[in-house]
């Protein structure tokens, strides 16, 4: 952004949910990671894994947050990116669901340990480890379903939080088998 | 070569670095501009025997890629770079930055270390490829020789397809040593998602063509987009403006693709463009932007830019359309096919409706022309460097005569001051600013272009960030002049000292010069030197006529400014014409800006 833009009449920023297609290579993960950081556009939460072996591509699920200008720019930057073949942008395109994991482990003796169970329970973790001092509960989810579990284990002791930030997928029967074919 | 035998039949082997020069001749390079060392003897080895590359030695990598980039912009073509690991890497990246943001196509083959040593801070190593990233279109590191046909094809595909720009291919040396099957172009290149190649939507071409014959105050406004889109882009531009009869301005990157003889042309727009073409711009009520970006020395204040029109842009990427301004309609393609579907339109639309009368559009921008924005005062014997640029373009405008500059005032001066008939005659590093740019970059216009005038129209202190390059000069016998404005200062450092720190001159003075004369000389050149306006035609006709390299030290005015000029934070109707009209300070936020 220029910094002639100083003084225009800023539009509210939103939340976005971007879901990208990109060769698995290396570099690609760090090209799409230096644009954020080159152009000063903020990236909330960012995961990657495979999801074709034989064409070897990868989904990238990225949350940013901008003006729809700033998104738009994002978009077309995006997609100038010689690795990346497809930019999806799920907040626009219609009903998402957007899910995470967190591990959490909670260190806690006496009676808030059935307090803690009890939580899991009503959270729909699962237990993953127990010893006498200690607990690892695995959690899926809204990130807002993470973030008030983990408020409340926080709450009960000592924690350690490892989550994996939000994978993103449309409702609905469409799916990008055609747009994959073209790449 | 290596013979194998493989399923009864004979396959040809060649080694890796074979590989990259055969694929270079396949994509049609000629010239390869690049310096040796350890990484890149395999193929330094390749080039040796070769007859069809001709390889360029320059004295430092940053001018290999000044020099691709003067090559491929006076003539179309992929600019060829070729440098070693580490160092020679590190070198080349003012140059690839450079291309990048002025959308010039280059391949830089780079070495590396063997594959095995990646990592291990071996002896000229550097992760080319981290470095480079922000700085390339692309850039790829070959691990598996069996891809690296592939991958270069692919380069040239991506360098000069889209927006052009630079791509590296990093080349550890253990690949260019191993065995590989060459693999032709055509071969299953899959296109990459950058290409634009899509057809351009005609309800919005009928829209636009619309709107430019209805318009009152029109103005198209073009840039570097038009000249990489090829001559013919250029030609279907002049003919639009004909049409419409409406003013045209060019950018810094986009002069000559209307030429300035053109009735309707307004000069250069922006920061030191004319007045009548900044006041067009600033009331107009239809903007048609043809392969520019909206850059901020064209703007200035943004928020006072153009304030009442409606906005048409065309440009081959789509990011750089609403990036900083706004437009009413966005057409994403490639100059000369959108100017193509437009003047169709245009002529066709013409003949059932008329054309709004300009009369009264026409009558106020000759009232801006009258200003006389560009006027200057001539006054004793001391040489005024818009003279110096006026009488050179005077003096060449017959010839076939390119231009290249370094950056800074002699810059502008060249840019107001120097005409330009034709694209790709003018060369200049517009959006990154390089200094030490027109020095290398007029090896590569001479290189192209062997019977043409090359002229680097440079500063006394740019043209000693590259001069080593004399030395390429006088190796190949390229008779380029190297036209100096000798102010003894950084004269837009200076004058914006002036302007907006109270005349502090802070480190400004360029010191210690050598003697421009006797430096030639030492290259076995010829130097000149004027320093009295009497002499000034004598001495450009005196540097025309000789047949080889010639420095001209131009000793000019030392303190004058340039102008008219938009200072930083103003927009385009605040424009000063001189230092007497500097009347308001700069504001806090004008400072901050560069």
């Amino acid at each position: 952004m220029s910094v002639y833009q100083k003084n225009e009449v800023k539009e509210d920023e939103t939340s976005r949910t971007l879901s990208l297609v990109v060769d698995n290579q290396p570099g690609t993960l760090a090209r799409v990671i230096g644009l954020f950081s080159g152009r000063g556009y903020n990236i909330e939460s960012l995961t990657v894994t495979e999801i074709d072996k034989i064409r070897s591509l990868s989904r990238i699920s990225l949350v940013t947050r901008g003006t729809s200008m700033t998104i738009e720019q994002i978009k077309s930057q995006l997609l100038r990116i010689v690795p990346v073949h497809i930019v999806r942008d799920l907040t626009l395109e219609g009903p998402f669901i957007k899910s995470e994991l967190a591990l959490v482990k909670l260190v806690v003796k006496g009676a808030n340990r059935v307090e803690a169970l009890r939580i899991a329970e009503t959270f729909r973790a699962r237990t993953l480890d127990v010893t006498l001092s200690s607990f690892v509960f695995e959690l899926t989810g809204k990130p807002s379903k993470l973030d008030a579990f983990i408020d409340l284990m926080r709450s009960l002791g000592d924690t350690e939080i490892s989550r994996t930030g939000v994978s993103a997928i449309s409702r609905g029967n469409k799916t990008e088998t055609k747009l994959l074919d073209q790449i | 070569m290596f013979f194998l035998k493989v399923n009864k039949m004979t396959v040809n082997y060649i080694n890796g670095a074979e590989a990259v020069i055969k694929a270079l001749e396949e994509n049609g390079v000629e010239v390869i501009f690049g310096y040796p060392g350890g990484a890149v003897l395999p193929l330094y080895d390749a080039l040796f025997e070769n007859k069809k590359i001709k390889h360029i030695l320059v004295r430092h990598e940053q001018a290999a890629v000044h020099a691709a980039e003067g090559y491929a912009r006076s003539t179309g073509k992929v600019g060829c770079v070729l440098v070693t690991s580490g160092p020679g890497a590190t070198n080349a990246i003012t140059g690839l930055t450079d291309a990048l943001m002025d959308s010039v196509p280059i391949i830089c083959l780079s070495g590396q270390v063997p594959t095995h040593l990646i990592g291990t801070d071996a002896f000229q190593e550097a992760d080319t490829t981290g470095i480079s990233r922000p700085c390339t279109k692309h850039n790829y590191l070959v691990k598996d020789a069996t891809q690296l046909c592939e991958i270069i094809h692919k380069s040239f595909l991506i360098a000069s397809s889209g927006r052009p720009g630079p791509v590296l291919i990093d080349l550890p040396k253990d690949i260019q040593l191993s065995k590989v099957k060459y693999v032709n172009k055509n071969t299953k290149i899959k296109k990459h998602n950058n290409d634009n190649s899509s057809n351009i939507d005609e309800s919005l071409i009928n829209k636009v063509a619309t709107l430019l014959l209805q318009a009152e105050r029109p103005i198209i406004y073009g840039g570097g987009g038009v000249v990489n889109s090829g001559p013919e882009a250029s030609k279907l531009l002049t003919e639009l403006v004909n049409i419409l009869d409406c003013p045209v301005t060019l950018t810094l990157m986009g002069l000559g693709c209307v030429p300035n003889t053109n009735k309707n042309f307004l000069g250069m727009l922006g920061m030191h463009g004319t007045y009548e073409a900044n006041l067009s711009m600033h009331n107009c009520d239809v903007m048609l932007n043809v392969g520019a970006r909206f850059d901020d020395r064209v703007t200035g204040r943004l928020n006072a830019f153009a304030p009442n029109s409606k906005k048409v842009h065309i440009d081959v990427d789509k990011s750089s359309i609403n990036k900083v301004v706004s437009v009413d309609y966005g057409i994403v393609g490639d100059c000369k096919k959108v100017l193509s579907a437009l003047v169709q339109e245009v002529k066709k639309l013409h003949n059932q409706k008329t054309i709004k009368s300009k009369t009264k559009w026409w009558s106020q921008i000759n009232k801006w022309k009258e200003k006389d924005s560009l006027g200057f005062k001539q006054i004793g014997n001391n040489i005024k460097p818009q003279q110096a640029i006026k009488s050179l373009y005077e003096k060449t405008k017959n010839f076939d005569t390119y231009i290249t500059t370094e950056v800074g005032q002699h810059q502008m001066w060249a840019a107001q001051y120097f005409g330009f008939s034709k694209p790709n005659h003018w060369m200049t590093s517009g959006g990154l600013g390089t200094m030490g740019y027109g020095l290398p970059s007029c090896v590569g216009v001479q290189i192209a272009h062997p019977e043409s005038l090359v002229i680097d129209i440079s500063g006394e202190a740019s043209f000693l960030m590259n001069m080593q390059e004399l030395s390429t000069i006088v190796q190949y016998k390229l008779p380029v002049k190297i036209f100096i404005l000798n102010n003894e200062w950084m004269g837009m450092v200076r004058q914006w000292q002036e302007l907006n720190h109270g005349s502090r001159y802070s480190e400004s003075y360029t010191a210690s010069l050598p003697d421009f004369v006797k430096l030639a000389e030492s290259f076995g050149i010829t130097g000149l030197r004027v320093d009295n306006i009497n002499n000034l035609d004598t001495t450009i006709n005196e540097m025309i006529n000789i047949k080889g390299p010639v420095i001209a030290d131009i000793r000019v005015e030392k303190e004058e400014n340039c102008f008219p000029m938009i200072p930083s934070g103003a927009a385009h109707n605040e424009m000063i014409l001189s230092s007497d009209d500097n009347q308001k300070d700069t504001s806090n936020e004008g400072l901050a800006l560069v």
